[in-house]
Formats: C-alpha cells, structure tokens, sequence
C-alpha cells in the first residue's frame, strides 16, 4: 500500500497566556500522520496530547505552524469546515435527541437529503450494533453503549480523519478491552485515519499501528509499538512505557547506533543505544524485567550477570516479580513467567544472579 | 452523626420558622378570605359571597387596567427575555477577559440603583421625548418595564447556560453545524428551561411593578398595580381583595406551569 500522508503537523506551537505567564502547551511538534493509520498520542496528563488533537479538531488554534490535510493548511480554519470528526472523551451526545437523531446530526448539517441519512445511520447502527436501541434517548442506554454511539455519530460524515480523546478512560476494565478490538476492528472496516489520544500505554501498545510519546508539549519518539517498546529513544519514554530497570553507567567507547559501556559493578557490556552519548559521560542502561532472568550464583555463566540477593518475590498470577538488591546497592526487577512445574523456585535472600542478553540492554542518556 | 448538624434538631426551630410562616402567610390568607366577605368591611366576617368578585369583573376601569398590565408585561418580558438571551451567550461563551465582571455589574444595573432614581431619570427623560414627538402612548411604560426586567430575565439564563457543558457545541461544530446552527439545533433546545425561567420572572416583575410606572406612565394608562394604589387612597372594599386574589391566583399558575415543564424538561 502507498503510504499517502493524511495529517501534516508542520512546527506547530500553542502558547497559552502572555508575557512572563506563557506556558507552550505544545512546543514545534512536527508529525505526519499516514493515511488508515491508527496513530496514537502517548504521555501523561499535561503533556500537550489533548492540546495538540484540539488543534487538528480546530477547537483551538495554532500560535505558530501548520496543520495540513490534502494538501491544505487547514490552521485557520473552522471546525465546522474541517472533514474531521472527533470522539470527546465524555461522548457530548446530545441529550435531547435520540440515538438516531445524534448519528445523524452531522449529516443533516451538511445539507444531505432525509433518505441518504436515514440509510447511513440505519448502516452506522449496524456497524456498531446498536440498531435495536436506535430511538432511544441517550440518557437511557449504558455507558459502553454511548460510547458506540459516540463512535457511529463520528464516523457518519465518513471523515477523513477520526480523533479519539481518551474515549475508553470511562469504560470499566472488561468494557475498555472489548472496545480496543472493536475500535481496531471499525478502522479496518472504515479506512478512516484514526488519532488516538490516551496516557494508557498498554492501550497504545495495543492498538496502535504507530505512537507518538509526548512530554512537555514535544514529541520524543515517533514509532511502532515494538520501536517504543524495544527501542526507547530516551530514558522518559522507556520509564513511561512499560516497566523497566535502570542501572547506572558511564560511557567508555559510544557508536553507531550502539556503545560500550561501564556499570556500576564493574561489568563491562556493548548494547544498543539511543542518541546524544559521548566517552566519560555518565548514561542509564535500561533493561526490561522480562528480558533478565535469575541464576543460581554457582551457575556457569556466560552472558553478562550483575550478583546480588532476592529481596522481595510479588506473585501476580501470570507471572512472579524477583525484586533483586544488587550488590552495587542498586534495585534490579525480573519478570518470570509462572509455569505448572516450577522447580526451585527462588526465595526471599537468596543470593542470585541476574542475566540478560546484551541485545536486552540499551544504553540512554541520563 | 450528620444528624448532630441538623437544622430541625435545634431548639426553637420549629417555634421560629413557624412565627416566619404566619408572617408571612397570614396577612395574605387574610386578604383572600375577606375577598369572599359579603359585607364591605375587611374585618368584619359577615358570610360568604362572589359578589365582589362579580363588582370587580364588571368594573371596567379594573378591566382596562388588567389589559394594559398584561399587555406591558407580555412585551416587556418578550423583549428583555430575547436580549437577556443574547447578553447571557456574549458574557459565558467566551473567553474570560478583562472587564467582564463589569459587564455583570452593567447588565444587572436596574438590580443596583434605586428603582425611584431611575423612575424618575426615565420621567425626565421621556418627558423630553415626549415632548420632541408628541407620542405619549404605550411605548415609554413597554420601554422603562422592557430595562428593568432584563437582569430578571438575565441571571436563569445565564445560570442554565453556565451549567451546560461546552463540549456539546464543540460536538456539534465538530459536527459541520455553523455557529447559527450550533444555536438552534444543540444550544436553544437545551437552554429553553432557563429561558422559560426568565421569561416568567421577568412577566411577573413587570406585572407588579408601582414605582417606575407610576412615574413613566402618561394620562390613562393605569396598570392593575397603579390602579389599585390609586383606589387605596379613596374607600376600601373587599373589592380590591377580590383583584388581589385573582392576581394571587395568576401568579401561582405561572409558577406551578414553569415548575412542571422545567421539571419534565431536566
């Protein structure tokens, strides 16, 4: 499939107040958003994802940069005029219409004769199930059923862009995965580009064909769930998705794409790494718990191992978490999957070694 | 415990809202009961009877007066229910700036000023008018009554509109509708309870208003209130009792209607 761009995000910025109280909410981000992507905005609250999806809404507007959609900067203009549709987060349905009425509305602005709306709602019910519920009012159906029609009501218009503003956060938990796969599911079907704003990562990860993690109003890593996941571009991002352990280093030899360095207890290991690292520098070297195991300290070993004693074991049912002391002073978490026949299992003090392909690590700036 | 910090529970509660209640109440309940005296005295119980509810009817300056009071309030309500409306969008669906509690303050001016200074800034000032002209209808009382019902009007509205979520006319302008469009199809039909609440409030202060329109109003044009005061300074029969009850009595209606098509509204 050519990959066409949708959204063009050209050096935007959005300063909020004046003067010496001037806060940049969003601060020269630059993205381009794929056609039929799902793309995700990631961060924590005040990070500027809302901000920014405000700003392709047309809600809000732009202090500096464009925003352009086919080939037009749309910056300046309206919402109303933009061919884009958005979930809000607490649905804004309207109360007094019905549930028909609400699909329909945007249609009805636009001018569309009654026959093509009553048809293309009557398929929006369908695709979102909803069809025996169509004349009810939106105060007399559930949240998760809001939710659809929230979506129906955006997709209608058949939109060239949907945005979705932390639509699940209000879903309990069993209601937010079943809407994941269907949300997944409506984009197949739609084509739609879908941007999606959350601060669930495990959301993101899910669903996303690309994410986008943001803090303080700029993008710090643009890629796929695995790049993020894997690859994290700076110690913000990999502390922010998932979890993972730092263990403090100093840069000996840095590289292409990969460095050599110290650590704390002497190990010596060449991993790869993210930008921005000299020699001498001192730097974060991250690994996944997952990706560490535990050893015996008798064991023959020969992939890079850092001793210490198991301090704490948290069992969670998939899984058990190892809370390990290092003997740096250091605190190293390893994820180990629980399986039917667990022989010697570890035990709180015992003294333990903690392994990792160096493949597993990546060397971060502090 | 929240039962410690109940009100009921205090002593003299009762005693004290009942002495409220009688104060309240009584005189009314008096005024209403001698509107069926058969006698002419309002004291003296002297056995039931619709007769000067009968006399009242058939007064025709009591008639007449009736009218122009319900012409006035309709108009006057009408008018400052529309720009109570209009001020009311300007001052919530926007940004705060600076000098925007000022325009509070202005709107709501007539709830400020003495009513007897502007009754009598408005005699002047339309005795000018009046003069330049030569009109002296209706229009200076629908004009004076029309200024001084806006904030009346103003302060449901605005209240309605403060409690109504902003994201539904994003939506809808998310939605294609135009900012007109926004109005009619998302922003009217929720608003109309606060704009009813308005609209009666605003009715009921120009039905009862004395003061400003004893002084605006020309030769003729008595509203029920200034006729009534008027006929207070000559003899006093249960008659104006009977006018009294019968206004009590619209003024309950146009209550109970709005409580119950707001209620079925929220």
């Amino acid at each position: 499939m050519p990959e066409r761009n949708s959204v063009e995000i050209k050096s935007v910025s959005k300063v909020f107040g004046f003067g010496e109280y001037a806060v940049a909410a969003v601060d020269h981000v630059s993205v381009s958003i794929r056609e039929n992507e799902f793309f995700t905005l990631l961060g924590p609250s005040g990070c500027g994802k809302t901000t920014l999806l405000r700003l392709i809404a047309g809600f809000e507007f732009p202090s500096r940069g464009e925003i352009v959609l086919a080939g037009e900067n749309i910056a300046a203009m309206p919402p109303y005029k933009r061919p884009i549709n958005t979930v809000f987060q607490n649905y804004a349905l309207f109360p007094h219409m019905t549930v028909a009425e609400n699909i329909g509305f945007g249609l009805q602005m636009l001018g569309r004769p009654k026959a093509e709306i009553s048809a293309r709602v009557s398929e929006m019910l369908k695709l979102v199930r909803m069809e025996h519920l169509a004349g009810r009012r939106t105060s007399q159906i559930s949240g998760g059923q809001q939710q659809r029609v929230a979506l129906a009501r955006a997709l209608a218009p058949q939109p060239k862009v949907l945005l979705l503003d932390e639509p699940l956060s209000a879903l309990d938990y069993k209601l937010r995965k079943e809407m994941q796969i269907e949300l997944k599911r409506l984009q197949a079907e739609t084509g739609i580009t879908f941007i999606f704003v959350t601060h669930d990562q495990e959301e993101a990860l899910t669903m996303s064909d690309r994410i986008a993690v943001m803090s303080s109003g700029k993008i710090l890593q643009i890629g796929s769930p695995h790049d993020i996941y894997d690859t994290p571009a700076d110690r913000f991002v990999a502390d922010f998705i998932g979890e993972t352990n730092f263990l403090a280093a100093k840069v000996i030899a840095p590289g292409e794409g990969n460095a050599t360095v110290e650590l704390a207890s002497g190990l010596t290991l060449n991993a790869s790494a993210g930008p921005g690292l000299s020699a001498g520098d001192a730097a974060t070297v991250v690994v996944r718990p997952e990706h560490a195991s535990l050893s015996r300290p008798d064991a023959a070993i020969v992939l890079p191992a850092l001793s210490g004693a198991v301090s704490n074991v948290v069992y969670f049912g998939t899984d058990t978490h190892y809370h390990v002391h290092l003997d740096g002073g250091e605190t190293f978490i390893v994820r180990s999957q629980n399986r039917v026949m667990r022989h010697d299992p570890f035990e709180t003090g015992d003294p333990v070694k903690v392994v990792f392909e160096p493949g597993a690590a990546r060397v971060l700036r502090t | 415990m929240a039962r410690r910090f109940d009100i009921r529970r205090q002593t003299g509660f009762t005693t004290i809202a009942m002495i409220v209640f009688f104060a309240l109440y009584l005189p009314i309940a008096v005024l209403v009961v001698f509107a069926f005296n058969a006698g002419d005295s309002l004291s003296v119980w002297e056995g039931f009877s619709l007769h000067w509810f009968e006399r009242a009817m058939e007064n025709g300056a009591v008639i007449d007066a009736s009218l122009r009071s319900l012409q006035i309030a309709g108009v006057a309500a009408v008018v400052a229910t529309i720009a109570a409306t209009m001020a009311a969008l300007a001052t919530t669906r926007t940004e705060p700036y600076p000098g925007l509690t000022f325009k509070y303050a202005f709107i709501n001016q007539p709830l400020m000023i003495p009513e007897i200074v502007t009754a009598v800034a408005l005699l002047i000032f339309f005795s000018r008018i009046k003069i330049w002209t030569g009109y002296d209808g209706l229009a200076y009382l629908i004009v004076a009554h029309t200024a001084f019902c806006v904030p009346f009007a103003y302060l449901p509205i605005r209240a309605r509109l403060e409690s109504m979520d902003l994201t539904l006319e994003r939506a809808a302008a998310d939605l294609y509708a135009t900012p007109w469009n926004t109005f009619r199809y998302v922003t009217l039909p929720l608003l109309w309870p606060g704009i009813l609440a308005g609209f009666m409030l605003a009715f009921v202060i120009s039905l009862d208003d004395v003061v400003i329109t004893n002084f605006v109003k020309s030769g003729g044009q008595d509203t029920l209130p200034t006729y009534m005061l008027g006929q207070m300074r000559r003899a006093i029969t249960p008659e104006m009792n009977a006018i009294s009850a019968v206004f009590l009595l619209i003024s309950i209606a146009i209550v109970t209607v709005f409580f119950f098509v707001n209620r079925k509204r929220a």
